[in-house]
């Protein structure tokens, strides 16, 4: 079983987004998805990542509601900004010192922080560990690096264990 | 149709509509580039995220059977906007580096880090050549402040 299916969640994500894509669930669909779901795997082989593995794929979920509230209630707050007066806010440059050690996980880390309105992830310097991001408006530069660490980086490390 | 799907999807509609204009009044009215880059990354999430929950609640709705092909588009969004905001930011600090060559020594060596304070802040170990490019970028902006 393992043999036929080195990545079982490449696999299933696979098949879940082929289904989605064809919008109907005609057998003759589902079988080609089935195909792919087999066949993707061995032909992506060298591009994996050594992903680390899940440990709780329940916090995943929550994290994910956060994420999606989070982007919410930002997009209002940029919005407001965006509107507001300009010239007094006040964009940084902010580095936040990252705890885990995997570039897999660094980068969803830094997708996040990108998706969430207000900031936008730059680069993450692998030898120091570092993620680099600009803020939109960081009076606080300090309280943003803590809620960045709280809010997801401390859950994506429960999450993967690293 | 029902009442209440047609109010829902209208509203959904209406504020990824909204969102997407902010998104672009952003693109227009920030000063510099890397606030200007956080516009087109709100239109993608929310904007384009309301309208495609529209869509799948009125194709479901109004066809038989389920419609899906939204949720992958918002997948496919959601996995690529963070990519190209991080390679149009890479590739800005690129060209600033290349196209101003600093005469002042880098903040990283001389200027004891933090300019005016606000670049940096924690200053912890940037990587020393972004740092030195932000370092260019900084004293460009303040060129241009001078300027005004």
């Amino acid at each position: 079983m393992r043999r036929l299916f080195p990545r079982p969640a490449l696999s299933v994500a696979i098949f879940l987004l082929w289904a989605a894509l064809a919008n109907a669930a005609s057998l003759g669909m589902l079988l080609l998805g089935a195909v792919l779901a087999l066949a993707l795997p061995f032909v992506s082989k060298p591009f994996w990542p050594d992903a680390p593995r899940l440990a709780r794929p329940g916090t995943m979920l929550t994290l994910a509601a956060r994420v999606v509230l989070d982007i919410v209630i930002a997009n209002g707050a940029v919005a407001r900004r965006v509107i507001g007066p300009v010239a007094r806010l006040e964009p940084a440059f902010v580095e936040v010192p990252l705890d885990l050690r995997d570039p897999f996980v660094a980068t969803i880390l830094a997708s996040i922080v990108s998706l969430t309105p207000g900031t936008v992830s730059i680069d993450v310097d692998q030898e120091s560990w570092v993620l680099c991001l600009h803020a939109l408006d960081a009076p606080d530069p300090a309280a943003l690096i803590r809620e960045i660490k709280q809010r997801y980086e401390a859950p994506l490390k429960e999450i993967f264990t690293c | 149709m029902n009442v209440i799907i047609e109010f829902a999807v209208s509203v959904l509609i209406l504020l990824g509509a909204v969102f997407a204009l902010l998104g672009s009044i952003g693109l227009a009215r920030l000063p510099d580039f890397f606030t200007r880059l956080h516009g087109p990354t709100k239109a993608t999430t929310l904007g384009v995220g309301a309208m495609v929950l529209a869509s799948a609640i009125y194709f479901t709705a109004t066809q038989p059977g389920v419609s899906l092909h939204e949720i992958a588009v918002m997948v496919f969004l959601f996995i690529t906007a963070p990519v190209t905001a991080h390679l149009l930011a890479k590739a800005a600090l690129h060209r600033r580096g290349d196209r101003q060559p600093s005469p002042h020594p880098s903040p990283a060596s001389g200027r004891g880090g933090n300019g005016d304070g606000r670049l940096f802040r924690s200053g912890n170990d940037c990587p020393l050549s972004l740092r030195e490019r932000v370092g260019e970028r900084d004293e460009v902006t303040q060129r241009q402040e001078e300027v005004k």
